[in-house]
């Protein structure tokens, strides 16, 4: 079994405004070639441990403790300037909202480049080749007219296709995907899934899928960890974690999922109870730094 | 008197206004196709659509919120299609509507017990202030908000809170029909649980219509009695959730429920295409 590609121990970190606990010893494995879902409600702390990854932690979460391997070396004891070219090169993002991570001010073309240029040191040439072929790979058309154009002039399911072309654009070892499909149509999210899905075999490439919804978890993730209120509930495979919950806030989740295949279900909040003991649990395992 | 509340017929509504800047007449976008739904008394209806199918401007001109381009609109007997605005103010304290957004909807500078109040007070609804102020109590005792909730401001609120509290806003209005827009694809799944069953509690105690626009089948499933299901400004299927969930008949719906997916193992899911491709390509264009 080769080693696994990020490793996280008993990360920790606290808010620096009043010193609340964000992440409580958080540990997780992603071996090569896997889908790992990060899930939880809001608060849960799975955008913090995808911004920890990819080093863009805000000024007002300080790390506590623990480590983010990612293949042996720790990025949080890496220097800056190595850690910009690690991060870089070698892990790549998806956002959840591509008209915000794309520059409405710039054309497709010089977006999809830029990272070719600065990391690869290809010319424009190269680079435009390079980016036509991505567009290719995600199924677009007219990939041409696609890179003369603006952010604005693409509808949301395209946005999100070039957005993944340029988390590919550099053969990243990982990809960490932020909820990438929240905010797409159901048919749409199914085409984003399927693409990510396969140029993921296709590289062999690793990712962390951020996400709150279940389904999309049960459908893309080979693992899934569990997050509330910065601690790991409960992790294991999907078909485990999903068909034998082992947890009861697990199980609870589940039940309140509204489904179509059962008219019954969505309306079963998670019992007071049930939070109750998690947040005893919390207060006892001593977890807050 | 019919068993249905509100009925619209063969509504159409179309944007881009009369003529261009040179007296050019303009052509208009036609966002509604004849579009006919009713909603029965103490009924909870379904509207489902993605972007763009119309459903949100169809909740609009169902309120009377936009003027529809043809076709009529019947709240309880009476024609409201083209009424005026004076004619229309005591109906508006009988359809509601809540938002999906309520940090978007509730004034940010004015405390939870203002934003409650206000509408009792311009509707006249209570006898007196500290009778509002009692029944305010009392739905927020049943809604699960602390009283003390009054006092603070909109954003001191977690998101199911103020959800919350737009819907008692509501509820204190004792309206007829409530609209109900997208109003818990923002939340968590845990509080969305919450927020249905409140609204499933409040339209059976009072007896409520109400219309669920969703563009989530699974959460319309939980709600809902009946489903009109939109596309492109038409309706392409209507019809008991019982039936529409279990049988749909229009490849459009088929295509909608396929490309849900549910929180179980099914590896076959990904890779099956059936009409969602014809489907989604519309929207990728």
């Amino acid at each position: 079994m080769s080693p696994p590609v990020l490793a996280l121990s008993n990360l920790s970190a606290i808010s620096d405004r009043d010193r609340a606990p964000i992440l409580r010893n958080v540990s997780l494995e992603v071996a090569r070639g896997e889908t790992c879902g990060l899930v939880g409600e809001s608060g849960a702390g799975k955008s913090t441990i995808a911004k920890a990854i990819l080093g863009i932690l805000p000024r007002t979460i300080r790390v506590t403790g623990g480590e983010v391997k990612f293949e042996g070396a720790d990025l949080l004891k890496i220097e800056i300037g190595p850690l910009r070219r690690l991060i870089g090169e070698c892990i790549a993002l998806i956002p959840q909202d591509p008209m915000t991570a794309l520059n409405p001010a710039r054309r497709i073309e010089a977006q999809l480049t830029d990272g070719p240029r600065l990391w690869r040191g290809l010319d424009a040439t190269a680079a435009r080749a390079l980016a036509l072929r991505l567009l290719d790979e995600v199924h677009i058309r007219d990939p041409d007219r696609v890179l003369r154009s603006f952010p604005h002039e693409l509808s949301g399911g395209m946005r999100q296709r070039v957005l993944i072309a340029a988390a590919f654009a550099l053969e990243p070892r990982l990809i960490v995907a932020d909820e990438p499909t929240t905010a797409l149509d159901v048919t749409v999210q199914k085409q984003i899934l399927r693409l990510i899905r396969n140029m993921q075999s296709a590289h062999g490439t690793s990712v962390v899928f951020v996400t709150h919804d279940l389904g999309v978890v049960a459908q893309i993730c080979d693992h899934v960890t569990l997050l509330f209120a910065g601690r790991v509930i409960e992790a294991g495979s999907a078909s485990r974690l999903l068909d034998r919950p082992a947890h009861p806030y697990t199980r609870a989740l589940l039940e309140a999922c509204p489904r179509y295949d059962r008219p019954d279900a969505g309306l079963r909040p998670i019992p007071e109870s049930v939070i109750a003991d998690l947040y005893a649990e919390l207060g006892q395992s001593g977890a807050t730094p | 008197m019919s068993d249905d509340l509100l009925i619209a017929r063969d509504v159409e509504v179309a944007f881009g206004a009369g003529t261009s800047l040179f007296g050019l007449a303009k052509s208009r976008v036609k966002v509604l196709h004849r579009v006919t739904i009713r909603i029965g008394r103490g009924e909870t209806v379904g509207i489902v659509g993605e972007s763009g199918s119309g459903k949100t401007t169809l909740g609009r001109a169902l309120l009377r919120l936009i003027d529809v381009a043809s076709g009529t609109i019947q709240f309880d007997g009476v024609d409201i299609t083209r009424l005026p605005e004076a004619a229309m103010r005591p109906i508006r304290r009988r359809m509601q509507l809540i938002f999906q957004d309520p940090m978007a909807s509730l004034n940010p500078r004015h405390t939870i017990r203002r934003i409650v109040l206000e509408p009792m007070r311009f509707h006249r609804v209570a006898a007196s202030e500290a009778d509002a102020e009692e029944r305010a109590r009392k739905i927020f005792a049943r809604f699960n908000l602390p009283s003390a909730c009054l006092e603070r401001y909109p954003h001191e609120l977690s998101g199911g809170q103020r959800q919350r509290v737009g819907i008692a806003r509501v509820a204190l209005l004792a309206p007829d029909f409530v609209l109900a827009d997208e109003i818990v694809s923002g939340l968590d799944v845990s509080t969305q649980a919450q927020v249905l069953n409140l609204l499933k509690e409040l339209s059976r105690g009072l007896g409520l219509s109400m219309a669920f626009i969703s563009h989530d089948l699974s959460v319309i499933r939980a709600v809902c009695d009946r489903v009109y299901v939109l596309r492109s400004g038409r309706i392409v299927e209507e019809g008991f959730c019982d039936h529409v969930f279990a049988a749909p008949r229009d490849g459009y719906t088929r295509a909608l429920l396929d490309a849900i997916p549910l929180p179980r193992i099914d590896p076959d899911w990904l890779g099956r295409t059936s009409g969602v491709e014809a489907v989604g390509e519309k929207y990728t264009k």
